[in-house]
């Protein structure tokens, strides 16, 4: 009988049991080691820092091997690990603009100064299924160049000088923090940029993608994509300057879009933002594209609708741990609420019966 | 078998601060939904993070715990709750509903009446109980704070012209202390009577929705209804086939394929207690 169950304690423990067993998979063969994720399934384990928000390579791959390679189970070790972590400040804002690229292209401009610099990128490859890499997988070294170290200047930059582009005037206000304090409507841009830099990929895609498709289109072009390293400096208060403390890899979108003015701003451009830890470039092209289409409030733009303007339904789906807890937690035993429903559908049949028997004898 | 390399009951002393301040919010105002910075613990939102926060805060040293689940203390979800405080905080915990004195529960209230002193802190999935109705929380809220609650009550006139009756038939909404309309959870509204006039204190926390809400010893809370339909707590029409309660809350339970069911006390405490004291129903060995 189950409701009656004894011994959910038993059972729990073997699940847990199988489950490491079935992790492991075959005995035969080796057990992945955590650096062999990092280093080849470097994606996964970038994606998993972005929506973990934590910046730590070989806690994602560990999170990965543990979650079985669901990712969203990865995230999700990952966000439960940072809840215990003690916060010791906060970090100086980090400049992209002295970022050492890997890659940087723009599709706005043929050339520019910095270059376009493709970088590892799957783009041009043909999606053909590579058989050497099922026997050993062994690449021959690729060419190199020697790294010019000059900054790399931000696109937007250019197009700042004639005043085609909005302005994106610095701000010194300490953002809110939303790992710390609740969401609260309305959110302002950098409470939003925060949920979309941790909202899931494949959430954050399709609601841009929806954009393009006419949904409160935004006429995005990639102003530039660059993805590299950039330093994290953090001011010391017993030294009173700021040092260096180590280095991340994000990738940084800027989308430079279209805009016939409105009542209150001119003809220009104006810009989407998306940045994400790691090399996620479809996570961060996705990120500026629902940016721009949730600024249409302080554009003087109309609200058409559309589900990636309305930022209360973005901000509050867009993350899947949220989501995926209460997906799932349906599981869980219902039979209190379903037996007070049994009851009332009983009821509500019953006295419907009753009318329809009383409606015939008439 | 405490984890040394956690704080007492997980979450760090800010953390516990912080809820602690939504928590006395929450009692000074009783049904407001208190926004609070809820954490990612280590279980899945919707799975009872706001109770364990919650818990988490008000948990000390010395304290007996409870946990149920659809009533029962050893539904899985339970196990693994009381496990977590069991290694978390190494607090003492117990079956018992008298001898417990904080009681986490998902989706009903003991039976036995609660005592001064006692903590009863519920999981709440979705604390807003104009959700269904409206599905912005900007306007939820705005609803709240000008009292304009037409909207349900029209929902529940509807429901009648509809069904002759109000068709909740769990998470029955109430009013608090004639002010704020509140999700008591999804209790069965079986148990609605027991919210008001509560000797215990009574906690709500929703962790994926960030909300803190309470209700202190003693609070009126009246369950919505109109004059000519009166609110009735209605349950299962049949004694526990193994105890024999005849006000319990009953669970029906599937015992062969050919139609047969019987039902049993929910809360499996009481029911053992009864059986204990020489109670029977007609299923029981």
């Amino acid at each position: 009988m189950y409701v009656a169950v004894k011994g959910g304690e038993r059972a729990i423990e073997n699940a847990h049991a199988w489950l490491a067993e079935e992790r492991r998979g075959d005995l035969s063969i080796d057990s992945l080691t955590v650096p062999q994720i990092r280093e080849q399934l470097s994606l996964a384990v970038n994606r998993v820092m972005a929506e973990g928000s934590l910046f730590d390579p070989d806690l994602a791959a560990l999170a990965i091997k543990q979650a079985r390679g669901d990712l969203i189970e990865a995230i999700f070790l990952i966000r439960a690990y940072r809840t215990t972590l003690p916060r010791f400040g906060s970090s100086a804002p980090i400049e992209t603009g002295k970022m050492a690229c890997d890659r940087r292209i723009s599709a706005t401009f043929k050339d520019l100064p910095g270059g376009q610099v493709l970088g590892p990128t799957f783009d041009y490859t043909h999606r053909l299924l590579d058989f050497k890499l099922a026997a050993d997988g062994e690449v021959p070294e690729g060419p190199t160049a020697p790294a010019t170290g000059a900054d790399v200047p931000h696109v937007t930059e250019f197009l700042n000088q004639e005043g085609l582009i909005e302005d994106a005037l610095p701000d010194d206000t300490t953002p809110r923090d939303l790992t710390r304090e609740p969401l609260e409507l309305p959110a302002d841009r950098s409470v939003r940029l925060q949920a979309l830099a941790r909202a899931d990929e494949g959430f954050t895609l399709s609601m841009a993608y929806s954009t393009q498709r006419g949904y409160a289109r935004n006429h995005a072009f990639v102003g530039e994509l660059r993805i590299g390293t950039v330093p994290v400096e953090m001011e010391i208060p017993e030294l009173g300057f700021s040092i260096e403390i180590g280095e991340i890899a994000v990738t940084e979108c800027e989308t430079v879009n279209q805009f016939k003015g409105s009542k209150t701003e001119p003809p220009q451009f104006t810009r989407g933002y998306g940045l994400v830890f790691g090399q996620t470039e479809r996570k961060a092209i996705s990120m500026a594209l629902v940016d721009r289409a949730l600024r249409w409030e302080e554009l003087g733009e109309d609200f058409e609708g559309a589900p990636a303007q309305d930022a209360e339904f973005v901000l509050y789906h867009a993350d899947n741990i949220q989501a995926t807890g209460f997906l799932e937690h349906i599981k869980l035993p219902h039979y209190v609420d379903f037996q007070s429903e049994l009851e009332l559908v009983r009821k509500l049949r019953r006295e419907a019966t009753a009318r329809t028997q009383q409606e015939a004898a008439e | 078998m405490t984890d040394q390399a956690y704080n007492f009951a997980y979450l760090d002393e800010q953390t516990k601060r912080m809820i602690r301040r939504a928590i006395l919010k929450g009692l000074a105002v009783p049904g407001y939904q208190v926004p609070f910075a809820s954490r990612e613990m280590p279980m899945p939102y919707g799975w009872g993070t706001g109770g364990v926060q919650v818990s988490a805060a008000v948990l000390t040293p010395e304290d007996r715990f409870k946990v149920i689940d659809q009533g029962a203390d050893d539904t899985t979800n339970a196990v693994s709750i009381r496990s977590f405080f069991e290694r978390t905080a190494n607090v003492e915990t117990t079956t018992k509903t008298e001898d417990a004195t904080v009681i986490q529960t998902r989706h009903r209230i003991p039976e036995v009446a609660l005592s001064e002193g006692q903590i009863l802190v519920y999981q709440v999935p979705i604390p807003e109980p104009l959700r269904f109705l409206e599905p912005r929380e900007s306007e939820t809220r705005k609803m709240h704070s000008l009292e304009e609650y037409g909207l349900m009550h029209v929902k529940l006139y509807e429901d009648i012209s509809r069904h002759g009756h109000i068709a909740t038939a769990y998470a029955y909404p109430v009013t608090v202390e004639a002010r704020y309309v509140m999700d008591p959870s999804p209790i069965p509204k079986f148990d609605n009577p027991k919210l008001g006039d509560n000797p215990a204190i009574q906690l709500f926390g929703a962790g994926r929705e960030q909300r803190i809400y309470a209700l202190p010893p003693y609070t009126k809370v009246v369950s919505l209804d109109f004059e000519d339909h009166p609110f009735d707590p209605s349950k299962a029409d049949h004694p526990c086939g193994l105890c024999g309660a005849e006000n319990s809350y009953l669970d029906e339970v599937i015992t062969d394929d050919a139609g047969g069911r019987m039902f049993v006390c929910s809360d499996t405490d009481y029911c053992e207690d009864r059986q204990a004291s020489g109670h029977r129903g007609k299923d029981a060995a």
